[in-house]
């Protein structure tokens, strides 16, 4: 579904990503793990498409299409969607109209009618409900005034809205409390399905206790330089990233 | 032969059976506007607005009011209201509908008022508005002919806004209407009263209009200006307010059209416990050019004003903001607020903003700020990652600007009118009217 090959990427000069592989098929759940600075964000942001960045060489296929001559929102509408670190408070913009005009955003894309109202009602509703949010959410702006969790809570629900094919999720895990992490666990636990790819950025090792991982890859200066199963998680949890970083040395 | 003198050219164009006292009323208008001659950019209060365009246009004034029903369906809004028609400042009886207004309304054409009750209508006529205001005010004093008169009996309430149309036509050569208002609501009265400026496309004609709001002890008024004149039509309009005790007045000045829009609204607090609120919103693009003066009087202790201006600059366009608060001495426990915020959609618009506060009382609660910025790019960012383009996004964005403002709006239809102009020319497909209704339903489950 995703191939990412060699890809160099530049920050304002800087290289970030040094020749950076990595392939994930439907079904898979893959875990982008490593120090800060490491360049973990730089990769859902690029591939989101974020301004900023400088793709210096290589390339990123998603579904064989070459997604680096995508517009933002034809990224979006292939479906691939990006759960942010620090998602973004909009005044003025209801959750509800979001949610509606991402979604027919999406149907227009493949043709179909927008959905009817209450059909959207009832979908909404009962995400909401998985997401133990309440019926408030909706009226407010988005992500004004939300806590850390809430703001969490609902990229999550974004995705089960949106249903993308390739969700990545950005630290989602920074600044929840462990209640909001198990209900933000579960939101992405049921987003798994053969056809669908997730693809996790996370520091710790804690939110992998919850959605477990078929692989983890650790990104070390721009590389991955290290990819296992799960246990490689609970190896990096105990014994620190500095014995990878001597090993991709030797 | 000067501009001024040559717009008064046009006063020999008058009938001459008018009452004495009116003709007197004229030339005393005419007089005053000859010797101030249209304002420069030397003058304070027009520094940012280069008049030129009408000093040196030439027009007519309209002698009829032909617009057949499917032209004016095309300008109006669909709303259940008593409704008064002025086609390039003429007043059209088949457009108009007066029919059952209630007891102790009465909603009249200018003329009609002054032949029957013109001692009251003359007296009030030009109280708050003569010919020392402006070059414009003198202006119109000089020129008027026809205007929308509405008084309303103490106590009653008027369930229906009413709902005054001013519409410009596309003419062959360019007309031009110095209309006034007068409202006169009795104590404790409730009504909504909305000016609509409508032009046709290609419409290019000149609009100068004096508007006067007089509010009894403890009246309540909405006052609605919804400018949607063509993108070459020229527009000025004054609007004074006096307000009895306690009060209320709400201005919303609705900006979208025109090519060059000088308003003026000025309030006088009076008595004790009145309160305004100013709520503004101008969306221009183009090289359109629009001036909001403001002026709020606090002229008795324990008066309340609130102002909030929003401004949306697109293009070339230009816009200007001033915002006067004066509290007089003595008058104590006054609360003025007044914010002016503005987006600039390209960097080529250009907005000029000035807040002013002068107090000269101790005991007050004032504040006051302006802001210009752009829209928040990782908003656009993060919208677009939702799927939705671009242009979408940031038409979104714009109508969420504007929202604080738009929120305060109790007609729906005026609400969607706004939005679907704003939207509409930040070209998107956003069915707002759509999500409205999820939001209704969502409301009511």
């Amino acid at each position: 579904m995703l191939e990412v090959k060699d890809l160099h990427v530049t920050v304002e000069g800087s290289e970030i990503l040094k020749g950076l592989n990595l392939t994930v098929n439907p079904g898979e759940v893959h875990a982008l793990m490593g120090p800060n600075g490491a360049g973990k964000s730089t990769l859902s942001a690029v591939i989101a498409g974020k301004d900023g960045y400088e793709v210096t060489s290589g390339e990123i296929l998603f579904e064989g299409k070459n997604l680096l001559e995508m517009e933002i929102e034809e990224r979006a509408l292939a479906g691939i969607l990006l759960g942010f670190q620090y998602p973004v408070e909009i005044p003025g913009v209801k959750n509800i109209y979001l949610l509606k005009a991402a979604l027919n955003a999406q149907r227009v894309a493949r043709g179909e009618e927008e959905i009817p109202a209450p059909e959207f009602m009832k979908l909404v509703r009962e995400q909401l409900s998985f997401m133990k949010m309440d019926g408030s959410f909706l009226q407010r702006a988005v992500n004004e005034g939300f806590s850390g969790g809430e703001k969490k809570r609902n990229e999550i629900l974004q995705m089960l809205v949106l249903q993308p094919k390739l969700a990545m999720l950005d630290e989602i895990d920074s600044g929840l409390d462990i209640d909001a992490m198990k209900v933000v666990a579960e939101g992405i636990n049921s987003l798994r399905n053969a056809d669908r790819a997730i693809l996790m950025v996370t520091h710790y090792q804690r939110l992998l206790e919850h959605i477990v991982p078929d692989r983890v890859h650790v990104l070390v200066d721009g590389r991955i330089v290290k990819s296992g199963d799960k246990e490689l998680a609970n190896e990096l949890e105990a014994r620190g990233y500095e014995w990878v970083l001597e090993e991709s040395a030797a | 032969m000067s501009a001024a003198h040559a717009f008064l050219q046009r006063l020999g164009e008058r009938a001459d059976d008018e009452p004495t006292w009116v003709a007197a009323r004229r030339q005393a208008g005419a007089a005053r506007f000859e010797a101030l001659g249209f304002p420069t950019k030397r003058d304070e209060a027009w520094k940012y607005t280069d008049v030129r365009r009408i000093a040196e246009g030439e027009f007519t004034l309209a002698d009829d009011a032909e617009l057949d029903e499917a032209r004016f369906a095309a300008l109006g809004m669909p709303l259940d209201a008593h409704r008064l028609v002025f086609v390039d400042g003429v007043f059209s009886t088949a457009l108009s509908d007066l029919t059952d207004l209630p007891d102790g309304v009465s909603v009249e054409p200018l003329t009609t008022a002054m032949r029957t009750n013109h001692e009251a209508i003359g007296g009030a006529i030009g109280r708050l508005a003569g010919v020392d205001f402006s070059p414009f005010t003198a202006l119109n004093v000089a020129l008027s002919e026809e205007g929308a008169v509405v008084r309303i009996g103490q106590g009653v309430v008027v369930e229906k806004p009413i709902y005054v149309v001013f519409a410009s036509r596309a003419n062959e050569s360019a007309r031009m209407s110095h209309p006034r208002v007068l409202v006169m609501a009795g104590a404790r009265s409730q009504s909504t009263v909305i000016e609509h400026y409508a032009g046709e496309a290609g419409a290019a004609n000149f609009t100068n209009v004096v508007s006067e709001v007089m509010l009894e002890r403890g009246a309540i008024v909405d006052h609605y200006k919804l400018q949607e004149a063509s993108s070459e039509d020229l527009h000025v309009a004054s609007i004074h307010v006096e307000q009895g005790r306690d009060s209320r007045f709400t201005s919303f000045n609705l900006n979208l059209g025109g090519a060059l829009v000088r308003t003026d609204l000025v309030t006088d607090l009076n008595a004790q416990g009145a309160e305004t609120n100013y709520n503004g919103l101008f969306f221009v693009q183009g090289r359109q050019h629009v001036d909001n003066h403001t002026l709020v009087n606090h002229n008795a202790p324990n008066t309340f004003s609130n102002e909030n201006y929003k401004g949306i600059l697109n293009d070339r366009a230009r816009g200007v903001f001033n915002g006067k608060v004066i509290v007089k001495r003595d008058s104590q426990q006054i609360e003025a607020y007044q914010n002016n915020a503005n987006l600039l959609l390209s960097d080529r618009a250009e907005i000029d903003t000035k807040p002013e506060l002068e107090i000269y009382a101790d005991d007050v609660k004032c504040s006051h700020g302006a802001t210009t910025g752009q829209l928040d790019e990782e908003a656009v960012f993060a919208l677009r990652t939702r799927g939705i383009d671009e242009q979408m996004a940031r038409g979104l964005l714009t109508l969420a600007f504007a929202g604080e403002v738009m929120d305060q709006v109790r007609l729906p239809v005026i609400t969607e009118r706004v939005e679907r102009a704003v939207a509409g020319k930040l070209p998107e497909r956003f069915n707002l009217a759509d999500l409205v209704e999820v939001s209704d339903a969502l409301e009511e489950a």
